[in-house]
């Protein structure tokens, strides 16, 4: 458990971090919270010959929502901050949801929000979140900053669309049309495990209707599952009991599983549409709740 | 005088904090990695990527080329040095560095020491050694077959996988109890793989002075005198010229009981570089390559009669060893106590076959928390004993109770052939009952169905043989397995204990303290203990099977009361009276009629070294050495209550309750400590722990974000009960109990989750009961059995 040796830098700037990455040519790896790097570092999995440690550059570990109800997190915001938000609870119940199920209370004390997206585990769970809430994250190069869609972040397993002399600095969740509603369910073994199967779902509801449907998965592919698409179907519609069945039955039919120690494809692809049976049935509950009261 | 109030002195029955905690909870241990010596190399292993290969080169030209690097080893010039196999502690022999053939996939096969650990993983990654893969054998069943590749090739008059075939009991007497049955039950399972996970990772640090001829070695050992005697007779030093120090230790388990191939490689690499040199293993390497526990198939069965009454037992188990048998076992019983299975049940006869096989994994079959495979045998027992009661239509618990031995039948002799001398079976399952609420339980179970959820209640009950010896049976490679304890007191009354035990986290050195306490009125925080150093402490068999309380705890005793025999004779000096008028109360003798006349030991202890009596040795101090008159056996009951969820199978424990009866406890505190942590053990195996193989022999899961240890978060709560009642050969009536609830732990919730899902036909899921296991038994039901498949589209 011994790292190869490498190089150590400490930017104070962003432009500054941008120049050490340039001039690594792709041999020079971004650490934000390090909890995915250092592992890997240890096992000998990666050997960059420099490590560019963000922790220095002041003003990137806000989560902020603007005026008009978008959302910022800031590369060096960590999971914990967002498990303790007190501004998300409610207008993200998407992100609330997932934010005290990432990996374990220790590692959220450290670990990013951006850092995780740019790891693009396949098990991770932001880039579900991110996918369904159709976000954003913005990247940073010597030729200045640039936007990409969560759903095209991820090219593969922990490659996305970043240049090698890029750096996420900031993901933007934009504001829901109308109420915000959904969750996030996960079936690890334990706490701190990989999701064997998760889902984010992310509704937006003018009154009992859904004006849009987003939904992701992790665990159950090669990548993160886009399943937005196949969520679609309630677009326009109500929580009915027959809509709910249809969505997650859409939504595990896209679902890949592979068959391996964690259970079987079948196995997975029902915890799918279990949970998203259990999401949408629980906001359908809430929704009727509000109404009652 | 009023008389010493022993729990204030910290004497029996105290829950006195544990004293080591200080350092522990500060950072302030002292572990093998903490150790720096002056000039110190570091060693890294290149271990075998292949599980089973032949090795036709290895170039280790490069590796020498890296700057720091000092020494590089392979089975080549451990061979030169005849070191290249070492004896294990089964009477096989187990490869240091490989030569021929790699045996399991983690093995160890070349060694780089360099000037700090880094560099000489630097040199490691440029060894290149070229192998011929042969075929892997990854289970017993696969062993056995006629066609199957040997592994063991190295071994002459080895012509086959098998290393033993062993059986005890009476075949004939069973055979016929089985034609007279009423009905026959059935049970076959896995007892899967499973890893001790000590925190901290196994390592040495050997310091071989050329100037003195002496050998230190620190090492993370459990039973650091079986290693000097092995260390003296592999390296072919004198005994006395061997120092082994086990500093603290970060948990044991059984993993820290064999002796393994870095600890001599590190003992070879300082003789030859004449400087300490350092080798700690790292996570993925302890799991890969040390002593594993269970890997058992067991099948078995139960000849019945109609009312409920067992008539006989029949058992087999089939048990996977990895390539080299090292996991050590008394030396008659080659498959450890799994004879002591249904030992709390009175069973007229039973028979017991067993066959242990090489496979190309890592050796093992460690009593991993338990005394020499008791796990497996109360696991096999209480899945069976559920198995049964259902087959006959009876309630778990009563069924139990017919078969239970009763209060006024001890001692009573096993089928096999154990003694067990005490207990209240029956009365700590009725506490247990009471405290679930047993009895109104089916109602709430049915209750439970009508609106969908799934109910489950598991009992597991046992009583396993803790403390081995006596001598006369148990023996490790010959070393009979009695222990000690040396107590020196100064003369201001304070005291030094020295035992042969070594402590992993057990808390020896406040229980200890508490015996003496008990035995002599000193105040346990009066009293030091130190353990593990071969040079200082006395010659004992070390900490594993539960046998530190019943063997050195006895010890502790034994030699207090040597001790206070000989203060009595300085009291009879100092109070000027005959020895035979003397009373004892703790912590004083008194002149007989005469209360108020009386000296403390603390006056006796001071005597010892400025007044003594004519004709007496001056000093306080002696030596105990204990060979125990039989096994302790404690009992216990355990209860769980679980939900499972029909969707997704998850289970969710509702109420978990424990009652133990370990005779006499000298700390409670630390009795549930140790209960709780065998029972969030037991959980983790029954849930969520495994460790599997591919068809080459690739381990899947060697990381600890595979293999999961439990944390707080899911753990469920345990209620805990005491019964008590007291080992009635054991000097102060404790019976063991570290490992009770890591033995009887898993049936409970494999019982409980059975009871929620039996309706659908299923009998039996293996370890471990994972959401998607249990759904599919849930939906087919039908079995669901062996090790989870690996990646398989």
């Amino acid at each position: 458990m011994y790292p190869s040796r490498f190089d150590y830098d400490s930017p104070a700037t962003l432009e500054e971090a941008i120049a050490i990455l340039d001039e690594g040519g792709g041999e020079a790896k971004v650490m934000a919270g390090g909890q995915s790097l250092i592992p890997m570092l240890r096992l000998r999995f990666a050997s960059p010959e420099r490590v560019v440690d963000i922790n220095g550059i002041p003003n990137l570990e806000y989560h902020r929502i603007d005026p008009d109800g978008t959302l910022r997190i800031g590369a060096l915001c960590r999971h914990e901050d967002l498990e303790f938000s007190t501004i998300i609870a409610d207008t993200f119940p998407t992100l609330a949801g997932a934010a005290h199920l990432v990996s374990d209370p220790i590692i959220r004390t450290r670990g990013t929000f951006v850092g995780s997206l740019c790891h693009a585990d396949p098990q991770g769970d932001w880039s579900a979140t991110m996918i369904a809430l159709g976000g954003k994250i913005v990247v940073q190069g010597p030729q200045g900053r640039r936007e990409i869609e969560a759903k095209d972040f991820v090219l593969g397993p922990f490659v996305t669309a970043m240049a090698f002399n890029e750096i996420a600095v900031e993901a933007v969740v934009p504001p829901a049309k109308g109420k915000a509603l959904g969750g996030y369910l996960k079936l690890e073994r334990r706490v701190g495990d990989f999701a064997t199967a998760s889902v984010a779902v992310a509704l937006d509801m003018d009154g009992d209707t859904v004006t849009r449907a987003g939904c992701a998965m992790a665990g159950v592919g090669g990548q993160t599952i886009d399943a937005n698409e196949a969520i679609s179907v309630l677009q326009g519609k109500t929580l009915s009991v027959e809509n709910i069945e249809a969505a997650a039955v859409a939504v595990a039919a896209v679902a890949d599983p592979r068959t391996d120690h964690r259970g079987s494809s079948d196995y997975k692809r029902h915890i799918v549409e279990t949970f998203v049976n259990r999401v949408l049935t629980s906001v359908a509950n809430s929704e009727k709740k509000v109404a009652v009261a | 005088m009023a008389p010493l109030d022993e729990l204030k002195i910290g004497g029996m029955g105290a829950s006195r904090r544990r004293v080591e905690d200080n350092r522990f909870i500060r950072g302030k241990g002292n572990y093998v990695d903490d150790i720096v010596l002056p000039a110190m190399l570091h060693m890294q292993i290149l271990r075998s990527p292949v599980a089973h290969a032949r090795i036709k080169s290895i170039d280790t030209s490069a590796a020498w080329e890296v700057p720091g690097v000092r020494l590089v080893l392979t089975g080549e010039t451990m061979a030169a040095r005849n070191l290249a196999w070492m004896p294990t502690l089964s009477y096989d022999t187990q490869a240091v560095l490989a030569t021929d053939k790699v045996r399991f996939q983690g093995q160890e096969v070349a060694a780089v020491i360099a000037d700090d650990p880094y560099i000489a993983q630097d040199a490691c990654d440029k060894i290149v050694v070229e192998y011929e893969q042969l075929p892997a054998i990854v289970n017993p069943i696969q062993a056995q077959k006629s066609d199957a590749p040997l592994i063991r090739d190295d071994k002459e008059n080895q012509a086959s996988n098998k290393i033993f075939d062993w059986e005890i009991g009476d075949k004939a007497a069973t055979d016929q109890a089985f034609a007279n049955a009423d009905v026959v039950s059935k049970l076959d399972l896995h007892y899967p793989r499973s890893h001790p996970s000590p925190l901290e990772n196994c390592g040495s640090i050997a310091d071989f002075d050329r100037a003195t001829g002496k050998l230190t070695v620190y090492m993370t050992s459990q039973a650091p005198h079986i290693v000097r005697a092995a260390v003296a007779m592999v390296a072919e030093l004198p005994e006395h010229m061997v120092r082994i120090v086990s500093p603290d230790l970060g948990g044991g388990f059984g993993n820290k009981v064999p002796i393994y191939p870095g600890y001599v490689v590190s003992i070879l690499a300082s003789i030859l570089t004449e400087r300490p040199v350092k080798w700690v293993e790292s996570n993925s390497e302890n799991l890969i390559s040390t002593g594993f526990g269970r890997d058992v198939y067991l099948e078995g069965e139960l000849a019945l009669r109609k009312d409920g009454k067992i008539l006989g037992m029949r058992m087999k188990t089939i048990s996977d060893h990895g390539a080299f048998y090292a996991d050590a076992q008394p030396t008659k019983f080659k498959i450890g106590l799994m004879h002591s299975t249904f030992a709390c049940y009175d069973i007229p006869t039973a028979h017991l076959v067993s066959e242990g096989f090489y496979t190309n994994k890592a050796p093992g079959g460690v009593a991993y928390r338990c005394s020499f495979r008791v796990t497996e045998a109360m696991f096999f027992q209480e899945r069976m004993v559920h198995a049964a009661a259902n087959d006959l239509g009876m309630d778990q618990a009563e069924f139990r109770k017919v078969n239970l031995v009763g209060d006024d039948m001890f001692p009573y002799r096993t089928a096999f052939g154990f003694l067990t001398d005490s207990g209240q079976y029956q009365k700590c399952l009725d506490v247990g009952m009471a405290a679930i609420g047993y009895d109104t339980f089916k109602q709430e179970q049915e209750e439970a169905r009508k609106r969908g959820k799934l109910l489950g209640i598991g009992i597991s009950t046992m009583t396993e043989p803790l403390g081995a010896g006596n001598s006369r049976e148990y023996d490790i490679i010959g070393i009979k397995m009695f222990d000690s304890a040396e107590l020196r007191v100064h003369m201001t009354g304070k005291a030094l204990l020295r035992t042969g035990a070594k402590s992993q986290g057990q808390g020896h050195e406040t229980t200890w303290s508490q015996i003496v306490a008990h035995e002599l009125g000193i105040p346990a925080e009066d009293i030091v203990v130190e353990e593990g150093d071969t040079d200082s402490a006395p010659f004992g068999m070390g900490t594993y099977a539960s046998r530190s309380t019943p063997v050195a705890g006895a010890a502790v005793a034994m030699v207090s009361r040597k001790i206070r025999a000989k203060a009595r004779k300085i009291a009879a000096h100092l109070l000027e009276v005959s020895e035979e008028d003397i009373e004892w109360e703790l912590g004083r003798f008194y002149v007989r009629g005469n209360e108020e006349r009386g000296v403390t030991i603390q006056d006796c202890a001071l005597a010892a070294y400025s007044n003594i009596p004519d004709g007496l040795e001056p000093g306080l101090e002696n030596t105990a050495y204990y060979d125990p008159p039989n096994l302790t056996w404690p009992f216990a009951a355990y209860l769980c209550k679980v939900e499972v969820d029909a969707e997704s199978g998850v289970w969710d424990v509702l109420n978990f309750v424990a009652v133990d009866d370990c005779g006499v406890r000298i700390n409670p505190m630390i009795v549930e400590g140790q209960v709780m942590g065998g029972l969030t053990e037991a959980y983790a195996m029954a849930n969520m722990q495994y460790i599997t193989f591919d068809e080459e022999g690739n381990c899947i899961g060697a990381n600890y974000m595979d293999y999961l240890l439990p944390t707080a978060w899911e753990t469920p709560g345990f209620e805990l009960h005491e019964v008590v009642t007291p080992c009635p050969h054991h000097p102060i009536g404790a019976k063991g109990v570290g490992e009770c609830a890591t033995v009887a732990g898993p049936a409970a919730f494999v019982n409980a989750v059975m009871s929620a899902i039996e309706h659908t036909g299923v009998r039996n899921v293996d370890m471990p009961l994972m959401p998607n296991r249990v759904y599919e038994a849930l939906q087919t039901g039908k079995d669901v059995s062996g090790m989870p498949p690996v990646l398989s589209d």
